[in-house]
């Protein structure tokens, strides 16, 4: 059985991304599915600090640190592209208007709730960012991660131990070894790594899956 | 003739208070108006409330502020930082308050403010921990939470180009949660890369009208040509 490494991750997360889609890749992994989004295809890339039409990396002699994406590394706009304050910003995703965001998780349950904000460590210093917004806000919340923990424990579960991001709000969840289909029904399988089954997968995140 | 424009960081800040509440823009280090925040400290006013979206990094802007022991506490929606260091001492020796809100929830609540709302509700946060014990209500089959609006004493910006009249463009993602901050202080200070003839700004671009804004400082033209 082969794990499916980040690069391959983020190529599958791209293939469900349609031309026209307005999308926000949240900090870490997900950033990444932007190299993978076919050039000749426009997909309109948000990023929640104020701007529409995020381009790629700018080459170290273009930076300019008045132009950076909400994980604040310096990026570029595309012609077309446009500013905005935070006010709208947050509306575009609250509002509904994003189609499709895509996060990291610490978990995800099979009836979509997300957690990936807080691990819940008491010393720990909390900080939310626009996870929220985000998990409520888009029409589609995909999760991009490992399926299970280094320890080997299932991220997707049937009800999160760690605190919540959001309720009921993943459709989707892409990991390195099988795609998910979450919601009211439970946890479908759309798709396995070669060598892995069915009940393979049951038995690696005891949680109750179906065939899509 | 109304000018808004004053000749110093200093006489900017002059009228702030001990136990003020101030609104701090920028996202990051984008717009944060680390000119006026070096005035603060050097007023020497304390016991601050800073309501912004991070709680400073590295040594400079809302970092130098918390490291000067001048803020009681802060309204954030992401402390936490590779940087953030001056503020994680001080929250893990208890020496400082924060009340953490979720982006949206931070600029909703501030854009309430400004529009005289007397509160809103949101969909985010609810059935977290960041809602527990508020109100809640569900309107046409979506569960909201009742927040309130965030009001301050004083909001620091930092803007592109303004005029006399407290017009205002601002640079690139430098524009966040500036034009937001504006409307909700009761006070609204400026600082601007560069100050422009009343008439220059073209009034179908003007981002920020001046009826948002008090006073306006121009930082000092070497660091105005690094920003521009």
């Amino acid at each position: 059985m082969q794990r499916l490494n980040r690069e391959a991750m983020a190529a599958r997360v791209a293939k469900d991304i349609p031309e026209g889609a307005y999308v926000n890749l949240g900090i870490g992994l997900p950033t990444m599915v932007a190299n993978f989004l076919p050039k000749e295809k426009d997909v309109f890339l948000q990023s929640e600090n104020g701007l529409l039409g995020m381009g790629p990396a700018p080459a170290d002699e273009d930076v300019d640190w008045d132009l950076i994406n909400a994980g604040k590394q310096p990026v570029t706009l595309l012609a077309g592209g446009a500013y905005f304050h935070h006010g709208d910003s947050f509306a575009m995703m609250r509002g509904g208007h994003i189609d499709i965001c895509v996060l990291g998780a610490f978990q995800v349950s099979v009836r979509g709730d997300l957690a990936n904000w807080h691990t819940g460590a008491p010393d720990a210093i909390p900080a939310v960012g626009g996870a929220m917004d985000l998990a409520i806000g888009a029409k589609q919340v995909f999760v991009m991660m490992d399926l299970l923990t280094k320890t080997g424990e299932s991220k997707l579960v049937e009800t999160c131990t760690y605190p919540l991001t959001g309720l009921a709000c993943v459709s989707r969840v892409y990991t390195d070894l099988a795609v998910f289909e979450v919601g009211p029904n439970g946890a479908r399988v759309i798709e396995m790594v070669e060598g892995l089954t069915l009940d393979g997968l049951r038995e690696l995140t005891m949680v109750p899956l179906e065939a899509a | 003739m109304i000018n808004k424009i004053v000749t110093s960081m200093k006489e900017a800040v002059a009228d702030l208070k001990d136990g003020a509440s101030i609104m701090i823009s920028g996202f990051g280090d984008a717009g944060s108006p680390h000119e006026l925040i070096e005035a603060v400290i050097e007023h020497g006013a304390t016991d601050l409330t800073i309501i912004s979206n991070n709680a400073g990094a590295g040594e400079n802007g809302i970092a130098a502020l918390i490291k000067a022991n001048r803020v009681r506490k802060v309204i954030c929606s992401f402390p936490r930082q590779a940087a953030s260091h001056h503020f994680d001492a001080r929250y893990r020796a208890g020496e400082i308050e924060l009340e953490l809100v979720p982006q949206g929830n931070l600029a909703a609540r501030i854009q309430a403010a400004g529009a005289g709302l007397g509160a809103i509700f949101t969909p985010t946060g609810y059935g977290t921990l960041l809602a527990e014990g508020k109100e809640t209500r569900e309107i046409d089959g979506r569960n909201y939470v009742l927040e309130y609006p965030i009001h301050a004493d004083f909001a620091l910006i930092k803007a592109l180009s303004g005029d006399r009249w407290g017009n205002l463009v601002y640079r690139k993602v430098a524009r966040n949660f500036g034009p937001i901050m504006a409307m909700a202080a009761k006070t609204t200070i400026v600082q601007v890369s560069e100050v422009v003839e009343l008439g220059t700004l073209d009034p179908e671009c003007i981002v920020t009208p001046g009826i948002f804004v008090n006073r306006l400082v121009r930082t000092a033209p070497q660091r105005a040509a690094i920003a521009a």
